[in-house]
């Protein structure tokens, strides 16, 4: 059971959270350009790693936002958290 | 009964206090202070039950949680009643019941201990092997399997008992109060840590309170004496709280830990009553010490496993802890040194020790001097290679170990003993730390896991560590406090220790014997009859993985984890594939440590506490009108109203032809609404739905579908515009959350540049739904000056008006294709509105109606329900819903998904209406549907999804999604069931009113 800080209401135990996948994925801005293999990409093709993946969360049960997480998949040490919007750390 | 048992004790049983109990049907007598194992070795005692697979007899083996075999039944026949509870755990009180388990008839004759002579059918992987095949022979295999096997009866009736939950913060979590945790409790405290230390015995101090050696000392007193002392002074320490009976059952990331705390499980039935049983603490710790100790490990040799035979610190612990000696003739068979601990134990109290066998060459401590000059006879070098007694152990065989220790030479001596105390050294208990995430390391020297890298903020210390000694563990729990603490000093900082001096112990994972391994039995999981054989058959036929050895044999697979055995496992594995035991590996301890209660898991979570349930404003007339509920995800929504006994289809009849012929009403306060502000709104809804939303006029509402970015159909309601930049949006009932964090998501993450706010109002408003063509009779006679004319309140479009002084939102909107109005309010005013509704419709029969009439009257016109006629794989020209996509708009959730290859198939399943060619027939839903009828296998084209007899149009109708159904119009297709095929056509999903004249009746 993680114990994630976010970044509006400090450290709150998992059972708040909603994990949201992957981070850093945006949405195309002219869907109706890509083609159908440009489309499944950004659709259904998601990294899974093992070891320090970005990924999104939702502080579901507290303030509703939504925001960035830099987890190390193997050990679940959560590495950095920044809002949405904010530049990821460099590794 | 004419043995006498008890000993001279130490001060923990209170021999003044008598107490009977019942094992077996049998009453016995023990003294407070007494757990069930003790009261019973002092009874002499120690056949307690029969093995899992051989039913072989067994004694108790430990005096902890440890366990393998004395796992009884407590209050048998009992709503208390409770399996699989170690003996050595229950602390008996007056009246207590226990019972053997895995056993029958009764323990001292087993019918199942035939398998036992049957053994050599029965090898590694037999159930695997033999109850495989044929595969429909499985139900009577799991017949005789469940009959034989029997791990303990589940009560009958329901538990008595309560149960909590607790949340707990600390500082630092100290696990385990033996003399390593109270030391580092008692440090912590002292420097302003808030801490709470855990135990799981009833008792503070671990071994060393009953500790005996006369050589070992701290500050020139003996060990146990020196830590009484410092327990007494944790009595006055503020900021520390001591939780005994205590034990944690798992250790997650981020220190975060379950632990159960027995509160009334050693208490008399009168004084359980009314009082929580256990709790479920889960703590969040900012630092946590582990102090758990170590579990002594027995020898696997032959037949190790008859009552009798028992961990050689176990029965030191019975006899200074508990005042109990386990035999009249003991023997001892070791490694090391702590064996010698032991047999002084007993000498000391005139107990007969016959003799010590020690697998090494020589020891040169004090305590084994002391041992010699009592003129007990010792044999080094030796081994033993088989026993005898089936009920009771009544003698040892011993050989002359060869200098490798591979083999036994010379001639067999017999000793004749009741009483054996095996000591193979000992194992860290790193379960918890392992659970934590954290990792170890085979130390080759000492043959022990040791914790290497830790996964959060947590120090081990003590034994649990790899430090046996005394000297040792106050050196480097002193150290390892100063660091993880940050402090300078410490109380240890001056602490003398005097120790004897330890030689080093033999190791030898599986003890020859003078027979062939294949005659012999050399238990290493004594609860699942798991033999050092077995190990090495599986490793013969290929197994390599120490997970697949363990589940083949089912080593370490028994309630007790394993906790013995589970080392001399892996070092024969390492033996016999000539790896070393760093590189096997481990397997993976799991939580909980020791079995949990259901009741601790669930707490208060029982009866009406199981779920968080939601009830509308509505809700007590629906209760008093006699309604049935149905739920509707957390809702209790009224799904029928039933009159003078009518059932759920003459009730539903009723109410949808009331609805249809003068006027009905729905509590539809369950739908989700989210009200939607900001200057970006309009914009925001085109983005989300299929349809266009720029150019709805304030005060008109307009259906809407909204996809996921898969193109399939996710949710739909009607949202209204209240103002320029103020929507009112409703979701299906079940979907409001998942729709508010669905939006909350996209404005946030993809388009935060939006200036629109989402407020979830589900809750702040009550709706009554007030349909047919009496409807607007009625509104009128609740609103008499609101224009109610088709001119100034035309279908689709809004009002804000008031009920006497109550404000009221009113949308004229449809789902039954009756002329209709929603009415909203302030929640509590809902019961007010609904009797206002009911009094006003009174004249014209109004009929409340249900859920279920509901489901019938949308499903006459064809309306979906998302999520019964979808599933997550309809797109809306699936649904043949091309009209509500906009062709315009450049882009919404979804759209580019409609343009897909396989969205645009034309065989892709689709909606349609079903007739059955007997209109009488009403057809199952998820029934499936094919186009021809053969005695092979035929492809399912589709299956049925809604399916209600109609009774304004006196015949069954059905919507299902059928491959290819678009084209279909008029074909004829079957539903074949379990007696009879069902010939149906498919038909427009439209089944009443389709130019829907009916809205502005
Ligand atoms: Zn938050």
């Amino acid at each position: 059971m993680f114990l994630i800080n976010c970044p509006y209401c400090g450290e709150r135990d998992q059972q708040e959270f909603k994990a949201g996948g992957e981070a850093h994925i945006e949405r195309p801005k002219q869907p109706t350009e890509l083609s159908d293999d440009e489309w499944a990409e950004y659709l259904f093709m998601r990294k899974n790693i093992k070891g320090v993946q970005f990924e999104r969360w939702n502080h579901a049960h507290g303030c509703r936002k939504w925001f960035n997480m830099v987890r190390d998949t193997s050990n679940d040490e959560i590495k950095a958290i920044y809002k949405m919007g904010e530049k990821p750390p460099s590794q | 009964m004419t043995k006498n048992l008890r000993v001279k004790s130490s001060g923990y049983i209170d021999e003044t206090n008598r107490i009977s109990f019942k094992f077996n049907g049998k009453t016995y007598h023990g003294f407070k202070g007494d757990t069930l194992a003790s009261a019973l070795l002092a009874n002499d005692v120690h056949l307690v039950g029969r093995s899992f697979k051989y039913h072989r007899p067994r004694g108790i083996m430990t005096s902890g949680s440890e366990e393998p075999n004395a796992i009884v039944q407590i209050n048998p026949g009992t709503n208390r009643t409770e399996p699989n509870v170690r003996a050595t755990e229950v602390e008996i009180y007056e009246g207590l019941e226990a019972s053997s388990q895995n056993c029958w008839p009764s323990v001292e004759f087993d019918i199942g201990g035939i398998n036992n002579f049957l053994s050599p059918f029965f090898p590694a992987g037999f159930y695997y092997k033999t109850f495989m095949w044929p595969a429909s022979f499985w139900e009577k295999y799991e017949f005789f399997i469940r009959h034989s096997a029997g791990l303990g009866k589940s009560p009958k009736s329901s538990d008595p008992d309560i149960y909590d939950h607790r949340n707990v913060h600390c500082d630092v979590l100290v696990i385990g109060a033996g003399i390593s945790g109270i030391l580092a409790a008692k440090n912590a405290t002292k420097n302003n840590f808030k801490t709470l230390l855990v135990e799981e015995k009833n008792e503070l101090g671990g071994s060393t309170i009953y500790e005996n050696n006369e050589f070992n000392k701290i500050d020139n007193k003996a060990p146990s004496e020196w830590l009484k002392k410092e327990i007494e002074e944790l009595k006055d320490i503020k900021n520390l709280e001591i939780k005994t009976r205590t034990s944690v059952a798992a250790y997650h990331q981020y220190n975060y830990l379950l632990a159960r705390e027995n509160l009334t499980d050693h208490l008399e039935a009168k004084d359980k009553t009314n009082k929580i049983r256990q709790r479920l603490l889960k703590i969040r710790a900012k630092k946590v010490i582990l102090a758990t100790g170590a579990l002594e490990r027995p020898l696997i040799f032959n037949n190790n496993d008859r009552p009798g035979i028992m961990l050689s610190s176990a029965i030191k612990k019975y006899s200074e802890f508990y005042g109990v000696v386990c035999g009249s003739k003991n023997v001892f068979f070791t490694n090391n040194d702590s064996a010698y601990e032991s047999a002084m134990s007993l000498y000391n109290k005139g107990i007969n020790v016959e003799a010590i066998i020690d697998i090494r060459e020589q020891s040169e401590s004090k305590i084994v001097k002391k041992v010699e000059e009592a003129g007990i006879k010792i044999y080094w070098s030796h081994s033993i290679v088989d026993t005898a007694g089936y009920k009771r152990l009544n003698s040892v065989s011993i050989m002359k170990l060869s200098n490798d220790g591979t083999s036994v030479t010379g001639s067999k001596i017999s000793i004749s003993c009741d009483c054996l105390g095996v000591a193979g050294g000992w194992t860290p208990a790193v379960h918890l730390y392992t659970q934590s995430g954290s990792k170890l390391k085979f130390d080759e020297e000492k043959k022990v896991f040791l914790p290497n890298q830790n996964s959060s903020n947590q120090i081990s210390v003590g034994s649990c560590c790899g430090d046996f000694k005394i000297d040792e563990i106050i050196k480097n729990l002193n150290q390892k406090l100063k660091e993880t603490l940050n402090i300078k000093e410490t109380d240890l900082d001056n602490i003398k220790v005097e120790i004897d001096e330890e030689n080093t112990k033999r190791n030898i994972w599986l003890l020859p014997s003078d027979k062939p391994l294949g005659k012999t039995k050399p238990f290493v999981d004594y609860q699942n009859d798991a033999t050092a054989k077995d190990i090495k058959l599986a490793l013969r036929e290929g197994f390599r993985s120490i997970e697949h050895v363990k589940r083949y044999t089912t080593t370490g697979m028994g309630t007790d984890q394993g906790k013995l055995g589970n080392m001399h496992a892996l070092g024969i594995i390492a033996d016999t594939a000539g790896v070393k035991m760093s590189e096997l590996g481990t397997t993976t301890f799991r939580p909980p440590y020791t079995p949990l209660t259901f009741g601790t898991i669930v707490g208060r979570n029982v009866g009406k506490f199981f779920d968080i349930f939601r009830r509308t404003p509505m809700n007590d007339w629906h209760i008093e009108n006699k309604a049935e509920f149905e739920n509707v995800g957390q809702w209790k929504r009224a799904w029928y109203y039933p009159i003078d006994g009518e059932t759920m289809h003459q009730a539903v009849q009723r109410e949808s032809k009331a609805a249809r012929e003068s006027a009905g009403i729905l509590d539809a306060s369950t739908l989700g609404k989210i009200d939607i502000q900001g200057s970006d709104a309009s914009e925001f809804l085109n983005r989300v739905y299929t349809n266009a939303w720029s150019k709805l006029a304030i005060g008109k509402c307009r259906y809407g579908l909204m996809l996921n970015e898969d193109g399939m159909v996710y949710d739909d309601g009607v949202t209204t515009r209240l103002g320029e930049n103020h929507y009112i949006m409703t979701t299906t009932t079940g979907g409001a959350a998942n729709v508010l964090g669905k939006l909350e998501d996209y404005l946030q993450t993809e388009w935060p540049e939006l200036d629109v706010y989402l407020t979830s109002v589900t809750d702040h408003y009550a709706t009554a739904s007030l349909c047919g063509p009496n409807s607007k009779k009625i509104l009128k006679k609740i609103i008499p000056d609101l224009d109610l004319s088709d001119e100034n309140f035309p279908h689709m479009s809004f009002k804000q008006s008031k009920i006497g002084s109550i404000q009221c939102r009113i949308m004229r909107i449809s789902f039954t294709g009756e002329h209709s109005y929603e009415i909203n309010v302030q929640a509590n005013y809902g019961k007010d509105l609904w009797e206002k509704c009911m009094e006003a419709g009174k004249e014209f029969n109004i009929t409340p109606y249900g859920t279920e009439t509901m489901h019938l009257l949308r499903a006459e016109k064809g309306f979906i329900i998302v999520g019964q006629d979808t599933d997550g794989t309809m797109t809306p020209i699936d649904l043949q819903m091309d009209w509500i996509v906009s062709k315009k708009k450049y882009d919404f959730i979804g759209k580019r998904s409609l343009y897909r290859s396989d969205t645009m198939r034309e065989d892709r399943k689709q909606l349609v209406g079903l007739l059955t060619e007997d209109p009488n027939v009403v057809l199952e839903e998820g029934a499936q549907i094919v186009s021809e009828l053969n005695q092979g296998p035929v492809e399912m084209l589709g299956h049925v999804t809604s399916s209600y007899f109609s009774p304004n149009l006196n015949k069954s109708i059905a919507l299902a999604v059928v491959r290819g159904g678009k084209d279909m119009m008029g074909k004829k297709l079957f539903i074949p069931m379990e007696n009879k095929n069902i010939n149906v056509t498919v038909a427009n999903p439209v089944f009443y009113d389709e130019k829907n004249e009916r809205l502005n009746a």
